[in-house]
């Protein structure tokens, strides 16, 4: 067991020992959740605000439900009903939180490093789910833990993460969590939206589309973030998804046993087949099923935070 | 450092069970609505030892389960989260006489925070407590039905159990100085 660290703002400061620990704390309380009574007691009196400045529906109401389920009490916060409206900075919201006595914000931002800077200036526990185009950790362990609910192991498999990589927090918190676990990952999508720069996080990138579906053991589809595109990045929908969607077709050139993962939401016909999606080889929805028992392991192990010499 | 001292080599271990089953089934008459839980980690492992022991007593199978008390521990906010283990409990424990097994009692924490969380699970109609160890120190009002060695201690010393099915060479328990 090694987790000292007292907020989770990113995956790539994480070492794959702190990354295991996540999956194995998960595994335990994905068990919790089948039980008859799913409520334990282990952060009973506690505080979690959700500010979520930007939409989300599947992130929030799991880590809303994850610190239910862990006898915390929850406050959700979003822009349309804050004071943010009305000019506060977030430095200012954030504080004026804490000063509730909140002990864990869990923030969502479109700027990237915007946790991270609440971690300079809050006492309480930060948890990155989701800033801008950099990273989100949780979805990464989620994403690990299914592969490894899955295939029994994540080292030697093949992971190909298909689509708008770009401006995917997804894909890079992916590609921190799966590399330092072992995966060999390969990304690709339109030129546009997969720079060669990725190569230096420790990936191949190929434009084949092909090529790289045929040998993955995991394929995992990213949707086009449209909000965070500056500028056309392609000439259309229809062609990306003649050129990159996962249709039928597609998927018959793949591993039987390739697994199709996609964080959500899902745009049905345009990254992914309809059918596909909702077909058995989709783990789309186990995925929602294992973030929560990912994020509850989050706030567990983020409320135990005392170095090893503390606790002593 | 000073070397470990064992207090109970596997005979010792096979001997204080086989004495400790005797003694659940002279205090239950009705073995059939007996069920045995094991506090990981350790407790887990004598609970399926003693099963086996009662099931020949008996003369018939005694269910036993894993119960983990992690999340109902009361100092989760002044340490390192500890590792969580698996809960499995195959039964009901409604009306049943639910016997936690623990390797070492010590301030009965984990015996509070046992009951609680087995309180998710149902009401038992009696809960009852075998320990192989028991080194004093209580720090609530706890105390064991069946217990296979009283070990007096100081408090900086801490006592192991290491079991075959954990993967040790030989069973024992031992006593160390910190």
């Amino acid at each position: 067991m090694s987790w000292t660290k007292k907020h989770l703002l990113d995956v790539e400061s994480l070492t794959a020992e702190e990354l295991i620990t996540v999956l194995d704390t998960a595994h335990s309380f994905k068990a919790v959740g089948k039980r008859a009574i799913k409520k334990v007691p282990a952060l009973r009196g506690k505080t979690v605000v959700n500010l979520f400045i930007e939409p989300s529906t599947r992130t929030r109401t799991s880590f809303e439900l994850a610190a239910i389920r862990l006898s915390a009490d929850v406050i959700n916060f979003s822009t349309e009903a804050s004071s943010l409206k009305k000019g506060e900075t977030l430095k200012d919201t954030a504080r004026n939180l804490e000063a509730l006595n909140a002990d864990f914000i869990v923030i969502r931002h479109s700027a990237s490093g915007a946790p991270h800077f609440l971690s300079r200036v809050l006492d309480a526990h930060v948890i990155n789910a989701g800033d801008g185009a950099h990273e989100h950790p949780t979805q990464a362990m989620l994403d690990a833990f299914t592969i490894r609910e899955k295939k029994g192991r994540i080292a030697g498999l093949k992971v190909t993460i298909l689509g708008d990589i770009l401006y995917s927090r997804v894909a890079r918190s992916d590609i921190w969590a799966l590399t330092k676990l072992g995966a060999e990952v390969t990304l690709c999508g339109p030129a546009t939206l997969v720079p060669r720069t990725f190569e230096q996080m420790g990936c191949r990138v190929t434009y084949d589309v092909d090529e790289a579906i045929r040998d993955a053991d995991i394929i995992n589809l990213l949707r086009i973030q449209h909000e965070r595109q500056r500028k056309t990045m392609f000439p259309s929908i229809g062609e990306y998804t003649n050129l990159y969607g996962l249709t039928k077709a597609r998927l018959a050139k793949a591993k039987p046993d390739a697994l199709i993962m996609h964080p959500g939401p899902i745009n049905r016909g345009v990254e992914i087949d309809s059918d596909i999606a909702d077909s058995s080889r989709s783990v789309i929805l186990e995925q929602v099923t294992n973030g929560l028992a990912v994020r509850m392991a989050v706030l567990f192990l983020v409320n135990g935070c005392k170095t090893p010499v503390e606790a002593a | 450092m000073p070397e470990p001292t064992i207090i109970l080599d596997a005979l010792a271990i096979r001997r204080s069970l086989t004495r400790i089953a005797h003694e659940i089934a002279e205090r239950n008459e009705h073995g059939d609505e007996v069920v045995l839980v094991g506090i990981p980690v350790g407790g887990d492992h004598l609970a399926a030892r003693l099963a086996k022991i009662l099931a020949s007593i008996w003369k018939h199978e005694v269910p036993f389960g894993i119960l983990d008390t992690t999340l109902h521990r009361d100092d989760l906010d002044q340490r390192v989260a500890p590792t969580l283990h698996l809960t499995v409990i195959p039964f009901d424990v409604n009306g049943k006489t639910v016997v936690l097994v623990d390797d070492v009692l010590f301030s009965g924490r984990t015996t509070r925070a046992a009951m609680d969380a087995l309180n998710d699970f149902g009401r038992p109609k009696k809960i009852q407590l075998a320990v192989l160890v028991d080194r004093g120190h209580r720090e609530l009002p706890i105390k064991a039905d069946f217990v296979g060695k009283n070990v007096p201690t100081a408090l900086d010393e801490k006592i192991s159990l290491l079991l075959t099915e954990a993967g040790a060479a030989q069973d024992e328990v031992i006593l160390k100085r910190k």
